[in-house]
């Protein structure tokens, strides 16, 4: 019983961990190569999730949705891009911080102004609506293993495409040290151009998946900002493997701990203060262990500059 | 008199003189907002003393104004109403927790200062909400306003409005005070070249700590204060869209100038509750302000009074 119930939480948090992999993938370059810290990093998954709960209603075909939440989401991109991100390369963090926090007060207003304050309805594609027994007495939501692929394949496409490419190279030699790539011949700020579109890309199809099994609403941007940079400094700035052991560590870690620190503290302690010490530990779970790990690698455990 | 005190002072008497004046307009309902922006002029403030004059990109300054409201909370459960304890012990708790996070976070730098900052903010938060006996996630309402004793009367809107205005008075002399001491130069020192200030033989380290501690001591008092006037507190005002906020108010006054808090606070404050009557959208227009401000007025609106006088001279 407990075995199963255990591979069932496993399962969720690989899953939570993926998808905030596809958040931190994008976060961590970006940061790693153009040192630019981008708040707005959430509105881009909330974009996605929203541009692909509308046009899955009304197209009926998930895949569709899919990719136009993602096609739509990388044009806005590219005008923040160009509009904002390129006057704010050369600016310290805290320029950063205040020019993409207004960017997210702006884009929680637009998407109110669209879609209204209240939430949206993201459907769970038909086919993939039911549950799937994985083994026996296991019964498995069908999406939430797409889920589960999807992540698996990008992640696997990410590494191939950072580790084993000339692009990836050079994307990899930006963000380790920016001044000496650029002084090897590498146009670092078209790289840049690239990664920032492909970091939106990732995003947007992070919130496209995850619209089915979370609330689609103004504000699930900023609620997953902060995992997705829990993540990224974990993992230490600007590399992909560090987001990606990171990302699952979290993931793991936030579910596994939602999950089963409560019923360890019922076993031990009095059931009220149990009851009230559960929620409060899986909570803080995540931001203790960035806390933990910065304390002995102070920054992060595969940081690109180290 | 000299000159730079005239400025402060003829503020200060116009602030006094608000709650007599606003009812001859019809304006009662501004002294509470008044006292919102006061409050938060104070919290802003101290955030400044680390930010502007420590270069401590703190983003979970929200977290310590909890912190000062909830141990308002915790001793009005138990039956303690009394301001002379209630906002000595919001000030003390909050700079001791504010010395503990201070203690880890200050050996990171740079993102990784401002990510552990707003992890143990975070914390904070979700501490709140799990507090049920304080109403967890719906927030707290206070049985009464304090009891100042010596006949003061602080359920009145105007005399509770007069106690902030003096203590928020004093407090921000004395953090102006400390930035101009010995203490504070070492301070914006190590914000300058902190690797210099080592060798010539400051404690780096204690310094920031003990900068850190107060304000998040300041910080607490702000929240006892918050609590306090509203009669209600939730995890809300804890949230890190708040500590950034606080961060967006202190670099919109003017980093590290000793006025840069108190005018970021009042004019984001002032700017939300204008836009708020305008419009349902009222983010927009404040989200576009704070891009500009970032593209073009980086050294805050303090700083632009500042430039100018610089041109004349």
């Amino acid at each position: 019983m407990t075995g199963i119930l255990f591979l069932e939480q496993l399962l969720n948090g690989l899953g939570f961990g993926l998808m905030l992999f596809l958040l931190a993938a994008g976060l961590t370059l970006v940061f790693g190569i153009m040192d630019v810290l981008n708040l707005a990093h959430g509105s881009l998954f909330m974009s996605g999730a929203y541009v692909a709960a509308q046009a899955h209603q009304q197209s009926g075909s998930f895949v569709a949705a899919i990719a136009l939440a993602v096609l739509v989401t990388v044009v806005v991109a590219a005008l923040l891009e160009v509009l904002l991100m390129r006057q704010l390369y050369k600016r310290d963090h805290l320029a950063q911080v205040l020019a993409t926090f207004g960017v997210i007060l702006v884009a929680d207003d637009i998407v109110k102004m669209i879609w209204g304050p209240s939430p949206v309805m993201a459907p769970t594609p038909a086919a993939l609506s039911g549950p799937i027994e994985i083994i026996d007495g296991l019964p498995y939501p069908a999406y939430r293993l797409v889920i589960l692929g999807a992540g698996v394949l990008v992640a696997l496409a990410l590494y191939l495409l950072v580790n084993h490419t000339r692009v990836g190279m050079r994307v990899r030699a930006g963000a380790s040290d920016r001044p000496m790539a650029e002084l090897m011949g590498v146009h670092v700020g078209r790289i840049f151009n690239g990664v920032f579109l492909l970091g939106a890309a990732l995003a947007a199809l992070a919130g496209a998946l995850m619209g089915p099994i979370v609330a689609v609403q103004v504000g699930m941007g900023e609620q997953i900002l902060i995992p997705a940079l829990v993540v990224l400094v974990i993992g230490g700035i600007g590399s992909v493997r560090g987001a990606f052991v990171a990302a699952l560590l979290v993931g793991l870690v936030d579910t596994i701990g939602r999950a089963f620190l409560p019923m360890l503290l019922r076993a031990t302690l009095p059931p009220a203060t149990a009851a009230d010490l559960g929620p409060l530990f899986a909570e803080v779970a995540m931001y203790a262990l960035m806390v933990v790990v910065l304390i002995f690698r102070p920054s992060g455990l595969f940081s690109a500059r180290a | 008199m000299k000159a730079r005190f005239v400025l402060p002072l003829v503020l200060l008497v116009a602030l006094a003189a608000f709650p007599l004046v606003a009812p001859l307009f019809g304006m009662e309902f501004y002294i509470g907002f008044v006292r919102r922006v006061l409050i938060m002029a104070l919290a802003a403030a101290s955030l400044n003393f680390i930010l502007g004059f420590g270069g401590m990109v703190a983003l979970g300054h929200a977290g310590f104004i909890g912190v000062g409201a909830y141990t308002v909370v915790a001793f009005a459960d138990a039956g303690v109403m009394s301001a002379w304890v209630l906002w000595p012990m919001a000030a003390l708790v909050a700079g001791l927790v504010a010395a503990l996070i201070g203690t880890v976070a200050l050996r990171t730098r740079g993102v990784y200062f401002i990510m552990t900052t707003l992890a143990f903010a975070q914390m904070l938060y979700f501490i709140a909400v799990s507090l049920r006996k304080y109403g967890g996630d719906d927030g707290y309402t206070l049985p009464a306003r304090p009891e100042l004793g010596l006949g003061i009367d602080l359920a009145n809107e105007s005399t509770f409005y007069w106690v902030v205005l003096v203590l928020v008075a004093l407090a921000l002399g004395w953090m102006h005070r400390a930035t101009r001491s010995r203490f504070g130069h070492a301070l914006m020192g190590i914000r300058d070249n902190e690797t210099r200030m080592r060798a010539l033989g400051y404690a780096v380290f204690r310094i920031q700590l003990v900068a850190f501690a107060i304000a998040g001591a300041v910080a607490g008092l702000a929240g006892a204060l918050l609590a306090g006037g509203n009669g209600f507190i939730s995890p809300g005002a804890m949230h890190w869209t708040q500590s950034a906020t606080l961060v967006v108010m202190v670099v919109i006054g003017g980093l590290g100038r000793s006025w840069g808090g108190p005018v970021g606070a009042a004019v984001w404050l002032l700017l939300e509750e204008v836009l708020k009557q305008y419009s349902e959208y009222w983010h927009l227009p404040l989200g576009l302000l704070l891009i500009a401000v970032a593209l073009w007025a980086p050294k805050g609106l303090a700083a632009l009074s500042r430039k100018k006088k610089a041109v004349a001279a």
